[in-house]
């Protein structure tokens, strides 16, 4: 197997173990988005990973950006509404970023332009309430610790979910200024966002995933690219 | 709450059979999508129109395809926006390679799908551009919206870019036309009941028997003041003012109006609507060019109404007068 191919197989496992996670939390992520948006977002992630998960494992011998632009694709036909393009279109756009599969800076490439993606779509910053809250201190942990602190790329992300976590606490105090929780004006503090807390979910699994395939299969005879493969699982 | 549907689950699709079968030469549907486009897109050489949006408010989208008014309309579920990949089908369909006008109404979903698949496409070397129709004066931010509604004003804008899209022009003069129509129509709702979803199966929201609600949008979403059952003449009245405080238009300006039901309202009532209309109009020194009064954009089983007024010029009329061959609407 070559490395890309590992790195494919590794984001079908992140794909399926996100589907478990998010169905497992999905009565969570409805009481969150029930107190401040319109109870939906618990169904809708739920039904649209469990697709993507299906959609994947069909693929065959695929390389991370197949796995990746077909997840992103059934995000986007089967959870719609806004968070279809948000979660999932994101995604489609992003995986342009491993055409040549997946090392170090193709996973900070990747982060980044998911993350330009979100945020152009929902037009949201940081102190909005949404998951952009989660998502703007991961991704920029993340290239922080690749570019600057020069950690493997399994630690950074280790530290981007660390950062997330932190984003999505940050996310309870502060007044909604976008998605439908604007609505909601003052009535929404208190409340932590449901978009920030799937997309911690998300980055969970995926720190998850790297992990277990870097205990499974280091490669070390290719030990030559910059790079586990495993660590890709990052991206998403 | 009784409903003429089999199930909720499959109303919307037996819906876009049954359209396809009442107007079998003039639209189709694509084949696995919730999408309906003229029988004959992509037409050559034309800059194609197209819109889309969640079902319910019908004839809108899908009773305007046709000659001098759209290319392409999406169904999404109710009240539901139609996702990405159907939307990207929808403008792959009907690009002819003269570019994609979408006209998009403001509600967040609409918005973030119908760009996604313009991004989409546009890598596949397709050239969109967008409008993004908010004619509601009723409230600034919604349930469903930042920034003001969109509502039955877009039929105007399907008219206008349609009829300039029929000429040959470009896609930035087609955008052109269609930005000055939202730039210079207001629109303001009522409604005398709520609408019953096929999916929930009793009233989105309660109102009493002797009450209104003034400012509701088209899906149910609350509007600016519910308040004691009124006369038509005042319903008239206060919707009118909104709109026309929002417009800020001169004496003697040119306008066009649409009194336009909510799907559960008598064309009686709507006429009676209309008369009123058209004496404030008159009392403010404001022509009325055009009136249209009738079910253009509607919501479910509704009753109620909704007042448009847009200023016109000479460009505006012409291509308001243009024709126009659609299930929903013609003009010769």
């Amino acid at each position: 197997m070559s490395p890309q191919r590992d790195a494919g197989t590794a984001a079908v496992a992140a794909v399926e173990n996100v589907a478990a996670r998010i169905e497992a939390e999905r009565e969570h992520l409805t009481d969150l988005d029930s107190a401040i948006g319109d109870a939906d977002h618990g169904g809708n992630m739920a039904r649209g990973w469990q697709a993507a998960a299906d959609a994947v494992s069909d693929l065959e011998d695929p390389d991370i950006e197949t796995v990746v632009k077909t997840a992103g694709k059934t995000l986007l036909s089967e959870v719609g509404g806004a968070s279809g393009p948000l979660y999932g279109g994101s995604l489609v756009f992003a995986s342009a970023e491993l055409e040549d599969g997946l090392t170090a800076e193709s996973a900070v490439a990747f982060a980044e332009t998911y993350l330009e993606k979100v945020q152009d779509r929902g037009d949201a910053s940081v102190g909005d309430k949404t998951m952009v809250d989660a998502l703007v201190p991961a991704v920029h942990t993340f290239k922080k610790s690749v570019e600057t602190d020069d950690l493997h790329p399994l630690e950074a992300l280790a530290k981007a979910v660390a950062a997330a976590e932190h984003g999505v606490s940050f996310t309870v105090p502060i007044r909604a200024a976008k998605g439908r929780a604007s609505y909601l004006g003052w009535r929404s503090v208190g409340h932590q966002d449901p978009g920030a807390t799937s997309t911690l979910y998300i980055m969970e699994e995926l720190l998850a995933t790297a992990a277990d395939h870097l205990d499974t299969d280091v490669p070390s005879a290719d030990a030559s690219s910059p790079t586990s493969p495993d660590a890709e699982a990052t991206e998403e | 709450m009784k409903k003429l549907i089999n199930d909720a689950e499959t109303v919307v699709d037996e819906m876009l059979d049954g359209m396809v079968a009442a107007y079998p030469d003039s639209v189709r549907r694509l084949s696995d999508t919730q999408v309906l486009v003229r029988d004959d897109a992509p037409v050559d050489d034309k800059v194609a129109v197209v819109s889309g949006g969640g079902s319910g408010h019908e004839p809108t989208h899908a009773g305007y395809l046709g000659e001098g008014m759209l290319d392409g309309a999406a169904a999404g579920e109710v009240f539901t926006s139609p996702t990405a990949d159907e939307l990207e089908a929808m403008i792959e369909a009907c690009d002819s390679g003269a570019g994609v006008l979408l006209v998009i109404k403001n509600y967040e979903g609409d918005v973030m799908n119908f760009e996604t698949a313009g991004e989409m496409v546009e890598m596949e070397g397709t050239e969109v551009a967008e409008v993004v129709v908010n004619d509601d004066v009723a409230v600034e931010d919604s349930l469903y919206t930042s920034g003001r509604r969109g509502v039955c004003g877009t039929i105007l804008v399907h008219k206008v870019a349609g009829a300039k899209a029929a000429e040959g022009a470009s896609l930035d003069e087609v955008q052109r036309v269609a930005q000055k129509v939202v730039d210079n129509v207001g629109t303001m709702g009522m409604a005398l009941t709520s609408c019953v979803t096929p999916e929930k199966g009793e009233p989105t929201f309660d109102l009493g028997e002797d009450e209104i609600e003034l400012g509701i949008g088209i899906h149910g979403e609350p509007g600016v003041e519910r308040t004691e059952t009124m006369s038509a003449d005042e319903v008239t009245d206060e919707l009118t003012e909104a709109v026309l405080d929002d417009l800020e238009l001169d004496p003697g300006q040119e306008v066009v109006t649409i009194v336009n039901g909510m799907g559960g309202t008598p064309q009686m009532e709507l006429f009676v609507v209309n008369r009123r209309l058209q004496e404030l109009l008159d009392e403010r020194d404001i022509e009325t060019w055009d009136a249209w009064v009738g079910d253009y954009m509607t919501s479910l089983d509704m009753a109620g109404c909704s007042i448009t007024v847009c200023a016109v010029d000479e460009e505006l009329k012409s291509l308001l007068d243009a024709p126009a061959e659609t299930p929903a609407m013609t003009v010769r």
